[in-house]
């Protein structure tokens, strides 16, 4: 098994001990340090008691996929010890708390081991046992050279609006452990986070995150979102929103109330968005054939679970494809984006604000739940020359209005009620004005005015895709998603290799795909899905049938070192 | 002012002579033009059902959207642009049935919009299936053993959820119809409306004659601000005992009255923006 050259800690314990916002703490530290991280987060669909991990890479340059191994594991219960010590490698080092009763035989020998009193420190502190994380944090500072100031700030910014006794006793936790392992580890100490000169200044984000700023950016009005993992962060980053940038979030009673309320919205002339994971999508299935025939704009963003029904809440597959392509009754001209991370994330979404006014058709973002939920740094995103397009859009009074007027390109004038133009907004197929019209000749045309928005839409809008590495290689890799991530650190290690990044699922770029697949030596196909649903979307679009496919679907990453591997023992 | 022309369209009629909804059409029109109702302040949204083919028979902007779902379509356009007057013509099976879970939490939300239930106790476009206000035993093309399922009280339930306004009305007395439809219009909160609407096609029990017999006005003595009273009457059904006025009443500020981002304007009265996020990335340094 390939090992990736990159620091890597981990933290592991129940749900409720704080793991999450600890990962991401530490994600920060090493970021304002100077350094690059990607941290990929496991936890069960539970509030209290299951297993929670963050696992966080670090790394000189900007990565873009969590590394497999561990170097540093903070163990805060036994099943961190069970599940996460025996595949370190001697020289790796765990973390745990000397009075958790942790049994360490599980351990392999050659690692270092850090007994550190986390829960008695945290007690002694001021806090509460919960503040063992905290405790904890301050102790691999220590170990890692990483500079307690940093860890002190975030502290301070975290606690801002608590009582200043709990920033207090933070600070007080946060040394008590760093202390403690300056004192009896000194030996030992690591210069894994050693701060750098100048480190620029880069936010560590996930696309709940990059998506609702993007919705913001890109002048969203009205959201109403009912939660459902892995987008119910997206809502957590919107809400709180609202009132300074002027939009309504309102939480609705169920997914179908979520989108006909955001069709509610848009029809009456707000930019209207709505977000759910596969579950939801299947009800909101016949409401978004009522956006594609009302030829309501709309933003759908589906962050992708692994199905079906419940199937894994909290876990990551590429199952969702077909379904978003085709889930509405009938046949609608909708547009499909597929996102690679958080920041492609972001430009897509407010891409999609600007197609779905511009072609008054519902436009999809798919994520996948590693996109959702996995942190990644960047350099803070540039919205740039973005400007606002609401396409053929009329707010004056217009003689002898129609708001279905028959066009060659798909797209007749759209107005909002209240203007004082007269039209009927009708799920009912409809002539020019909106009346019922159920005449052959009228369906012909309204049916052939609505679906030319796809070729409008091929003509105008759609980018050929992105095609990393080498143009002349020896293997092309076709993927999607959050494969995005992993395949490109493979890339660093297999230089002969190219990725097609596939971004835009409908309108479908079948011409460049045909040809660079059709100029490619090899061609391996990664999906995490049981079907590969990209590969057949592929083959009945260019006809090209991909035989080499590596499909995951066990609710985990597909890693980098996983793809290395396999490209290494098929000699592909 | 708008006047019975402006309302006219030219779409062939298809409702069933002698349907109830020519009644409701009747009252909507005088409702229009007592009240000014016109293209620049009044939007109606429709279910799917013979009820939701008015859209086609008044010159107003309408939205005629899914089976069951104009209740959140309305909540919608009214979140973004509340001086609108946002009307909902729905049916029992649309309303009660297919979207049960929307009218409940609209009437506990208390958006300001009004919801005028076509209330002919059977899905009269899909020709005659029993629905969830068809009475005990009911014999219908979906039950011809009888219905075995009890009705639901659409103004009880109304008033359970936390509607604000409540009220029923008979199809075939136009102008009680048009003041209860205008008083429920006029009111700030969520306002629900039964009307009794006779299916001459289909519902050979609740005809024209039963209702004429049946019902009774609610007088001056009746207090529609004690809400356990109301409770009570919302509840009366049989020989001579359906009660016809506004039920319920109260003052509760509507969901829109309550909202900052609406203290000014509406929403949609600033155009969207691209905004400046730089300052919220500081968050997640
Ligand atoms: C999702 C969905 N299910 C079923 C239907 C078929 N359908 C159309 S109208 C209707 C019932 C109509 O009853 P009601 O809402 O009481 O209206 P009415 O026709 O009596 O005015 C049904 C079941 C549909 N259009 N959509
Ligand atoms: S079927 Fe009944 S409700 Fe429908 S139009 Fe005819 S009479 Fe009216």
């Amino acid at each position: 098994m390939t090992s990736l050259p990159y620091f890597t800690f981990q933290i592991g314990g129940l749900a409720g001990q704080g793991i999450k916002s600890i990962g991401l703490m530490f994600s920060k530290i090493a970021v304002r340090s100077g350094y690059w991280t990607y941290n990929h987060n496991e936890y069960p669909s539970l509030i209290r008691g299951g297993h929670n991990v963050m696992h966080i890479t670090v790394a000189d340059q900007k990565i873009t996929a969590g590394a497999m191994h561990t170097d540093f594991l903070v163990a805060l219960n036994q099943e961190t010890v069970n599940l996460h010590t025996p595949k370190m490698q001697s020289g790796s080092a765990v973390l745990y708390d000397t009075q958790g009763g942790i049994d360490t035989s599980p351990i392999p020998p050659g690692i270092d081991l850090f007994a550190v009193p986390t829960s008695s420190l945290a007690k002694a502190s001021g806090g509460t046992e919960l503040m063992e994380n905290i405790v904890a944090l301050g102790a691999a500072m220590a170990l890692l050279s990483g500079n307690l100031e940093i860890l002190n700030d975030l502290i301070k910014e975290e606690f801002a609006d608590k009582d200043p006794g709990v920033t207090a006793s933070n600070l007080k936790a946060a040394f008590a452990g760093y202390n403690f392992a300056k004192e009896n580890f000194s030996s030992k100490i690591r210069i894994s986070l050693t701060p750098k000169d100048q480190p620029e200044t880069k936010i560590v984000v996930n696309a709940n995150d990059t998506v609702g700023l993007a919705s913001v950016a890109a002048g969203v009005q009205f959201v109403a979102i009912y939660p459902m993992t892995p987008v119910t962060g997206l809502l957590h980053t919107l809400a709180p929103l609202q009132e300074q940038f002027h939009f309504i979030y309102k939480q609705p009673e169920d997914e179908i109330s979520a989108i006909n309320m955001a069709i509610g919205a848009s029809y009456a002339g707000a930019r209207s968005m709505t977000a759910t994971s596969g579950g939801g999508f299947c009800l909101m299935t016949e409401s978004i054939g009522l956006a594609g025939m009302t030829e309501t704009p709309l933003v759908i963003i589906e962050g992708m679970r692994a199905g079906p029904a419940t199937g894994l809440p909290t876990w990551s597959e590429q199952s969702d494809l077909r379904l978003v392509l085709h889930g509405h009754g009938g046949e609608i001209p909708n547009i499909v984006l597929a996102a690679g991370d958080p920041e492609e994330a972001f430009h897509l979404t407010m891409e999609a604000f600007n197609l779905a006014e511009i072609y008054q058709t519902p436009v999809i973002v798919l994520i996948d739940k590693l996109i959702c939920e996995d942190d990644q740094s960047y350099r803070p995103f540039n919205s740039g020359d973005y400007q606002i397009n609401r396409g053929r859009l009329t707010t004056q009074k217009v003689d002898r209005y129609l708001r279905y007027q028959l066009s060659p390109d798909g797209i007749s004038p759209r107005t909002f009620p209240g203007l004082d133009n007269y039209y009927l907004t009708n799920s009912d197929e409809h002539n020019e004005l909106g009346y019922d019209d159920e005449s052959a000749a009228n369906r012909k045309s309204q049916m052939e005015k609505r679906m030319a928005k796809l070729a409008t839409c091929t003509q105008n809008h759609l980018p050929a895709p992105q095609l990393f590495g080498p143009v002349d290689a020896d293997l092309t890799i076709v993927s999607w998603g959050s494969n995005k991530g992993a395949i490109l650190e493979a890339l660093k290690s297999l230089p002969y290799v190219n990725y097609l990044h596939l971004t835009w699922i409908s309108p479908f770029p079948t011409d460049a795909v045909s040809k660079t697949l059709a100029g490619a030596k090899k061609i391996l196909n990664l999906e995490t899905n049981f079907t590969g649903q990209m590969a057949s979307l592929i083959s009945e679009k260019t006809g090209i049938v991909l035989k080499n496919n590596l499909l995951k679907y066990d609710g985990r990453p597909l890693y980098p070192e996983e793809i290395i591997d396999y490209v290494k023992s098929q000699s592909l | 002012m708008t006047t019975a022309t402006d309302l006219n369209t030219n779409c062939p009629m298809t409702f069933c002579p002698g349907c109830g909804n020519f009644g409701i059409w009747g009252a909507l029109k005088n409702a229009a033009i007592q009240e000014n109702w016109n293209n620049s302040n009044t939007v109606l949204v429709a279910g799917i059902g013979c009820h939701g083919h008015m859209v086609n028979f008044l010159r107003l902007n309408a939205f005629e959207g899914l089976h069951g779902r104009a209740i959140p379509v309305a909540t919608g356009i009214k979140l973004v642009n509340h001086k609108l007057n946002v009307v909902v013509l729905t049916g029992d099976g649309d309303a009660l049935a297919e979207g049960g879970n929307h009218f409940l939490h609209a009437c506990r939300r208390n958006h300001d919009l009004t919801v005028l239930l076509h209330d002919n106790s059977i899905y009269g476009l899909t020709t005659g299936q029993t629905s969830p206000t068809s009475p005990d035993g009911f014999r219908s093309k979906s039950t011809p053993l009888g219905n075995p399922d009890h009705p639901l009280h659409p103004l009880s339930l109304a008033i359970a959820a936390g509607a604000s306004f409540v009220a029923r009305s008979f199809a075939g007395d136009i102008l009680h119809l048009t003041e209860t439809i205008i008083a429920a219009t006029r009111h700030q909160g969520f306002s629900v409306v039964d009307i009794l609407q006779p299916c001459i096609t289909f519902n050979k029990e609740y005809t024209v004659d039963f209702y004429r017999q049946n019902i009774y006005h609610l007088d001056n003595n009746y207090n529609p601000s004690d809400k356990h009273a109301a409770f009570a009457k919302s509840l009366e059904w049989g020989p001579g005992q359906i009660p016809v006025g506004i039920i319920y009443q109260e003052n509760r500020p509507s969901f829109e009255s309550a909202l900052p981002q609406l203290r000014d304007q509406p929403l949609i009265a600033l155009e969207p923006s691209v905004k400046n996020i730089s300052a919220l990335y500081k968050k997640y340094q």
